[in-house]
């Protein structure tokens, strides 16, 4: 999967202009088409966000991000996500130079810390519905959970969708086809990571620290 | 617990005669259509053909086919409302109570932006842009293909709405609180919901697939200033549609966590704010309408330098008003609600921003006039449109400036002033130009030409319809007549809005026509053929193939050396006195493979969309369940290409070649 690869693949008198080249092959293609749906849904993040930001002094007397995040909870829930990134990372390494065994590994440790991740984030939100403060209580609830909840469904989709590679690469190998799809799946991964900064950031430490 | 949720009989309004009747003949429009179908047998061949097919033209077609059906359905709209107004002065009521009266101005708006201007504004890119940059398809066929169903799908919503349950009284843009559980508890607003939700998702897919296409899919030689200035605008539209379609997403889904699950974004409890959506609506809603207008635009510049013989005028600085404008359009959102009472510096900065785009679409304008300038122009259907839109688009756009300046727009908000104008550049620039578009393409798609007569008729009677109709509203709006009014007292409105309801009726003409030129189109089509597939001297690939062109696009890969690539390559030709017969050899071609996937999953979106506007938790169930197993069985399909033989591609230029020199 990495980049070289591709490159040698271009005939070598059409490098001198790229935007003359060509048709880009297959793989470019999959990968840029991908990119650009990632970059689509980091704004729809971004109105997540925004939304968040206008609402979150609108508790209507109800509670505040300060009585309610455990930072202990959300450090775990952090470094688990990160690892997974690490992981996943080398997942593809393993997808590179073709070793079943260690893809799986790498998938298997993947699944596990966003599992973990997920049921922390789960337990937050029961806890938090459970003391009375429910997206249904305030403006700025309504936005907390959307927010949050909208990265973790983005997690548990990613999660299901680990599974399936798994099973394609079972099936059918290292396809070009699956190599492709296994690729977008760790840009997907590695892009929740970065929205998980922006959650960190924006909500929890600022959310504690004001 | 009740199996089917909020549905039953009940939903269907069987005591409203008007909406009974137009669902009946809707259904009996569905049952001809059906019994025609099997009369004929054909359906194995519409669902190999087009159902089913990832091909960028068929596609592209029943797009523009879905457009014109839901243009039908949303004028009907047009001309209830004009009647009703022309009616309900004084003491007269009019036809329309106004629960019925609110469904069908929010219907109307709903269903002409996203539902006819939209499907046919991405149907001719849909068509049009691979064969420009003669490439075999799009990016991602099947995703395509899954595109254009979920659009269907949204409209289908649409329709149902008026049989079953009722659809939003809260607008086309569904302002809360009025569009909260709160005042609006029935099943329309989820309607509005579900449908554009389950369509703006099509089109986000469509948006990152042509972005994709167009950045790394072009003929070799073709680097970005060589492409003709309609992928340049089809560009500038699918990356709007991916920086703003998603916002609208969240938006909606918002909505509805507030509609179905009691949050508080935008209600009057709970310290909800009802700007937050506004100001989210229309991020994404401003762009929108350059979504719409680029495209347009680029069309306009297709025709013009094609029908005045000429290079178009000024092609680096149409580029560059083009990406201007892209940008530019997500900096005035605003100027929607200058009211909102924001500060003076906030609405100050809008309302310039607002009148800066008005530099660059004036630049193309002339950019427009000097192409015509000296050049042999054809007065052919296409160009008429584009005239028409010249001279309507500058007015709207100086009603569009005088509405930028906020203290003017402090007068004008919520007026029939602003009807008039964005009717104004709506018909005038969006309809004026996919009718430009349908006329230029047709004989591409189809291989015979569409009737020039009946084709004129129809443009004259929009034109002169569009003044009857819309210049009274400025009058009107000048005289202080609000938006949306089911009746009104002062009766010396009433005169304008009669003569306004005139203006509707001769546009209900211009369409008549336009349904005529078809059908006679489609009769005559012996006469009207052509064979050559480059019946207007085009200079763009698309002209370079047969027409239709088969379904592999070009039996080589077009190499290209400048600017209207086919234009020059035609005149070398001629000049150097070239067999047009390439002397290298055919060799297969790899074309993405059938797929249902689009189909079925659109089926699905139907029902979820459907049960939870009727709140069957179940059903929504089976149907995301039912749509994740539709992509799973797509994505273990082994086989996603198929192989054209050298001999097959041979044999379709031998009978081409045949065809034009008989």
């Amino acid at each position: 999967m990495n980049i070289a690869v591709a490159i040698d693949q271009i005939p070598q008198d059409a490098l001198p202009n790229a935007s003359e080249a060509g048709p880009a092959p297959k793989r470019i293609v999959v990968a840029y088409g991908f990119w650009i749906f990632l970059l689509s849904d980091i704004i729809m993040f971004a109105a997540l966000f925004a939304s968040y930001a206008v609402l979150v002094r609108s508790t209507a007397g109800g509670p505040t991000g300060a009585q309610l995040f455990n930072q202990t909870t959300v450090a775990i829930e952090t470094v688990c996500l990160l690892v997974s990134s690490y992981t996943c990372g080398l997942m593809s390494l393993a997808t590179n130079s073709r070793r079943y065994l260690r893809t799986y590994l790498g998938a298997l440790i993947t699944f596990a810390l966003g599992v973990t991740f997920l049921s922390l984030e789960i337990r937050e939100f029961s806890s938090m519905i459970s003391i009375g403060a429910a997206p249904q209580r305030s403006a700025f609830l309504s936005a907390f959970f959307t927010l949050v909840g909208c990265h973790g469904l983005h997690v548990a989709l990613g999660l299901i969708w680990l599974i399936v590679m798994m099973v394609q690469v079972a099936v059918f190998g290292f396809a070009a086809r699956v190599e492709h799809r296994l690729l977008c799946f760790s840009l997907f991964w590695h892009a929740l990571d970065i929205v998980w900064v922006g959650v960190f950031t924006v909500v929890y430490l600022m959310g504690v620290s004001s | 617990m009740n199996l089917l949720g909020k549905l039953d009989w009940n939903a269907i309004p069987l005591h409203e005669p008007i909406i009974m009747g137009a669902t009946g003949f809707m259904v009996l429009v569905v049952v001809v259509v059906l019994g025609f179908v099997t009369a004929k047998g054909a359906w194995l061949y519409l669902w190999r053909e087009w159902l089913t097919s990832v091909d960028h033209k068929r596609i592209g077609a029943m797009y523009c086919i879905l457009a014109l059906v839901m243009m039908l359905r949303g004028f009907s709209d047009a001309i209830m409302i004009r009647a009703q107004q022309a009616l309900a002065a004084g003491g007269a009521q009019g036809y329309l109570p106004p629960e019925h009266f609110n469904q069908i101005f929010s219907a109307h708006g709903t269903i002409m932006i996203l539902f006819m201007a939209m499907p046919f504004v991405v149907g001719l890119m849909n068509f049009a842009v691979p064969l420009q940059l003669g490439v075999r398809d799009v990016a991602f066929p099947t995703l395509n293909s899954v595109s254009f169903w979920l659009t269907a799908s949204g409209a289908l919503l649409v329709n149902i709405s008026l049989a079953v349950g009722e659809f939003s009284k809260a607008t086309w843009w569904g302002y809360p609180p009025l569009s909260e559980m709160q005042y609006s508890p029935g099943v329309g607003v989820d309607y509005y919901l579900w449908s554009l939700q389950i369509s703006g998702i099509g089109t986000l897919l469509a948006g990152i697939n042509f972005v994709t296409t167009i950045l790394k899919l072009r003929a070799p030689g073709m680097s970005y200033m060589r492409m003709p200035v309609f992928c340049w605008t089809a560009l500038a539209a699918n990356l709007l549609i991916v920086a703003a379609f998603p916002v609208l997403t969240a938006t909606l889904a918002m909505l509805a966590l507030d509609r179905y699950l009691g949050f508080h974004f935008f209600t009057l409890g709970g310290q909800g704010n009802q700007m937050l959506y506004s100001n989210l609506f229309w991020v994404w809603g401003h762009p929108e309408v350059y979504i719409l207008i680029l495209p347009a635009f680029g069309v306009f510049s297709e025709v013009m330098a094609t029908f005045s013989g000429k290079p178009l005028f000024g092609y680096r600085s149409m580029v560059a008003a083009t990406m201007t404008i892209c940008i530019l359009s997500f900096l005035v959102w605003l100027h929607h609600f200058f009211t909102m009472g924001a500060s003076a510096n906030v609405n100050g900065f809008f309302g310039v921003m607002s009148m800066i785009i008005a530099l660059p679409t004036g630049a193309k304008v002339f950019n427009w006039l000097f192409t015509m300038y000296g050049g042999r122009v054809r007065l052919s259907v296409p160009v008429l449109w584009s005239i028409g839109f010249m001279v309507t688009f500058v007015i709207g756009g100086m009603t569009g400036v005088l509405m930028a300046v906020p203290p003017a727009d402090f007068q004008l908000h919520n007026s029939v002033f602003l009807v008039a104008h964005f009717h104004n550049v709506a018909i005038g620039g969006v309809v004026f130009g996919v009718m430009a578009g349908y006329n230029y393409w047709f004989p591409k798609a189809f291989g015979f030409k569409l009737d020039e007569r009946w084709g004129k008729a129809s443009f004259w009677c929009w034109l002169v319809g569009f003044y009857v109709a819309f210049m009274p509203l400025y009058v009107l709006g000048l005289m202080g007549m609000t938006r949306r009014m089911q009746h009104y007292d002062n009766l010396s409105w009433q005169p304008w809005l009669i003569a306004a309801a005139f203006g509707t009726a001769i546009i209900l003409v211009g369409v008549v026509c336009q349904v005529v030129q078809l059908v006679v189109s489609i009769r005559n089509r012996e006469e009207l053929s052509d064979v050559t597939g480059d019946p207007w001297n085009g200079r763009t690939l698309e002209w370079a193939t047969a027409s239709p062109p088969p379904a592999w696009n070009f039996a080589f890969q077009p190499k290209v050396a400048g600017l209207d690539a086919f234009w020059s390559s035609k005149y070398r030709a001629q000049a150097t006195k070239d067999e047009p017969t390439p002397t290298c050899k055919y060799e297969p071609v790899e074309m993405p493979k059938n797929s249902a996937t689009g189909f079925v999953t659109a089926f699905f979106a139907v029902v979820i969309g459907f049960a939870l506007i009727w709140h069957i938790w179940w059903l929504a169930s089976v149907g995301v369940f039912g749509a994740f197993l539709t992509l799973l069985a797509f994505s273990f399909r082994r086989h996603n290409e198929i192989e054209v033989p050298a001999e097959e591609i041979a044999r379709f230029v031998r009978s081409h070649q045949a065809g034009v020199a008989a």
